[in-house]
């Protein structure tokens, strides 16, 4: 790199990264705020993965007065059956991130599939699959989320697939556009004409192109889900017998355990949702920056006028 | 004329998203199984008479097909319905609400986006510094907040200081003016303060990556070139090229705001159109919950619809 050619206020924060397939592994160690966010999702899914052997007391057992504050064997407390707090808590990120994760999924493949059909072939299946995105872009998801899930009854599966089809217009139009300009790359271009069928260009040139954008965006679609199963719950949506942190909530606050001045139970369950959407935000923020290169030039900025003198200034502000 | 064609496509599509909203409206409510749920005749508590009427208004004898025409001739007279809960028009409840909805979320608005586009711009400014850092760590947590969750955080804080729940004092018995408005004001500190906040999160990131956006053009170079000050720069070159992108996001968020405000007004008994909807949820009120979705998906669309047409008038490059 010729420091002669640079510009002055020209502010880069890291190299280019090269390969766009490594840039996962690459973005999430080299930001802190993205290796942070991995190892808080990490942490709470090995702890929601291990409820059963971790948790300290049993789940539908009272092990103390309801709404018992906390102690040194209860470090949260107990709830308005006088369950201690950690155990629902462990459970609850469990419920939460299996709702998360799952019907993410479904957002994925049902968003990951129209994004691909209306990339690849364009023309008119790209007109009419755009068009349809954009109605459900305008059309308020968390309403029509109500509306589903009181009609269809509460069931975890059915909180699950109202979400998912709900939450897949966002990664429809982000993926449309990456293929649509991965497609015509002189690659993709002559493995066509060599005769490969579109599925193998698809899922062979295609698909590995737009990987990386799909995982930030999964990322994100997580947090979105896992607030939208919060909301369902909060408002008596939610399945009755499976505690997700959204219940655990609602549970606090239709018992009242605001009036009775029990904070420990209402607290940390929201804090962990926040937990949770704040990784999962850090994580795919990090990465959909690390995937467009255009926020990492900025021509004008505080710090390029604080530093008078134009010579003589060190290379790390360069 | 500029553009015409722009406005009329708009608007063209404005109306398409209602008609579709209308039609699944329609058939979730209509196909789905169990009576009570596609029988709009079964008002609880409700005279054989009245039971009549809506049967007869609905055509609820004749087929699903009839049936969705009648029910379109019947919306464009403004007829929802009749609440399952009180027996009232659904029309007449959710006027009601509407009144009480507006003031509040308007409130809530107003304040994330004054302070969004406030702390965004000097995030995006101070590039790279720790004013940067705090106040996108700060805005970042207050969009991972659930909005229902900050809300009874809220009350835990202000509990005894401001009011927490309705829209005014029951015992005040013929307040004087100047009581009620200060009545009206302090009830509504705590819904919008939610809901501002949880915006303002939103927005505060939204207008620091528009602004980065901006300040990565070449004009912005430029500008720099000819001498111009700084904060010339920002404010003519940048930030008005940057509050395109703003506008569009902030319309896109509507959808948020409405969902903000069912969760608001739920933890606060708000007597608005989300408690509306909420209670519809509880008592299993499906003319209302029907109408609810319908007045906050208009109401999306229609300021998704305000927003195409002001971005149409903020860009002149815009033609078609």
């Amino acid at each position: 790199m010729s420091v002669a050619l640079q510009e002055p206020g020209l502010i880069v924060d890291e190299e280019p990264i090269r390969s766009r397939r490594g840039i996962v592994w690459e973005t999430v160690r080299r930001r802190p705020s993205a290796a942070g966010g991995a190892a808080v999702l990490l942490l709470l899914a090995l702890a929601a993965v291990l409820a059963p052997v971790l948790a300290p007391y049993d789940l539908h057992e009272q092990v103390g007065p309801v709404f018992g504050h906390p102690s040194w064997s209860h470090p949260l407390g107990l709830d308005d059956g006088g369950i201690d707090m950690v155990t629902l808590l462990m459970w609850g990120v469990r419920i939460s991130l299996v709702v998360g994760f799952a019907a993410t999924f479904v957002s994925m493949v049902i968003g990951g599939t129209i994004g691909v059909a209306a990339g690849y072939f364009g023309g008119k299946v790209d007109t009419i699959l755009m068009r349809i995105t954009d109605y459900f872009l305008v059309i308020p998801d968390v309403p029509l989320m109500i509306i589903v899930a009181a009609i269809w009854g509460p069931s975890l599966f059915h909180i699950v697939i109202v979400i998912g089809i709900l939450l897949w217009t966002s990664t429809a139009r982000v993926i449309r556009a990456q293929v649509k300009s991965v497609r015509e790359r002189v690659y993709v271009k002559r493995a066509r004409s060599l005769g490969a069928s579109h599925t193998r260009v698809v899922f062979r040139h295609v698909l590995p192109q737009v990987a990386p954008l799909l995982i930030a965006n999964t990322v994100l679609t997580i947090a979105v889900a896992i607030f939208d199963e919060t909301a369902l719950s909060f408002l008596g949506l939610g399945d009755p017998s499976r505690i997700s942190l959204g219940k655990v909530i609602e549970n606090a606050f239709q018992r009242a355990a605001i009036s009775t001045g029990a904070w420990w139970a209402i607290v940390p369950p929201g804090a962990l949702v926040a937990v949770i959407i704040l990784a999962c935000s850090l994580l795919g923020g990090a990465l959909e920056d690390a995937l467009n290169p255009r926020l990492r030039v900025s021509h004008l900025a505080a710090r390029t006028f604080r530093l008078r003198p134009l010579v003589g200034r060190g290379s790390e502000v360069v | 004329m500029r553009g015409a064609d722009y406005v009329v496509k708009r608007v063209v599509f404005a109306l398409l998203t209602v008609f579709v909203a209308i039609t699944i409206n329609f058939a979730l409510f209509r196909l789905a199984p169990g009576s009570a749920v596609t029988n709009l005749a079964r008002v609880p508590h409700a005279t054989p008479e009245t039971r009549l009427a809506i049967k007869r208004q609905f055509g609820l004898d004749k087929s699903k097909f009839a049936q969705y025409w009648i029910y379109l001739g019947q919306l464009v007279r403004g007829n929802l319905g009749v609440s399952f809960a009180n027996s009232q028009p659904v029309s007449k409840n959710l006027r009601t609400a509407l009144i009480n909805t507006i003031p509040m979320v308007l409130l809530g608005t107003v304040f994330a986006i004054v302070l969004g586009t406030l702390t965004g711009v000097i995030a995006a400014w101070r590039r790279g510094t720790k004013v940067e850092g705090a106040s996108v760590t700060t805005a970042l947590a207050f969009y991972s907040m659930p909005t229902h969750w900050l809300g009874l955080m809220l009350v835990i804080l202000f509990a005894g200081t401001l009011p927490t729940g309705g829209m005014s004092d029951e015992f005040l018995l013929n307040p004087s003016f100047f009581t009620h408005l200060k009545d009206l004001a302090e009830h509504v500190a705590l819904p919008s303060l939610t809901l501002g906040l949880v915006l303002y999160g939103e927005y505060t990131l939204i207008v620091r990556s528009a602004m980065l956006e901006t300040l990565g053009e070449d004009y912005i170079l430029t500008a720099r070139a000819k001498g111009l000050r700084p904060r010339a720069i920002l404010r003519r070159h940048a930030l008005r090229n940057a509050m395109l992108p703003i506008a569009t996001l902030v319309a896109l968020s509507l959808g948020y705001i409405v969902a903000g405000a069912i969760l608001v007004e739920t933890v606060f008994s708000w007597p608005g159109v989300g408690r509306a909807v909420y209670d519809a949820v509880l008592q299993r009120d499906y003319p209302m919950l029907q109408g609810g979705f319908l007045l906050l998906t208009i109401s999306v669309v229609f300021f998704n619809l305000v927003a195409d047409l002001l971005y149409f008038k903020l860009d002149p490059r815009i033609t078609a």
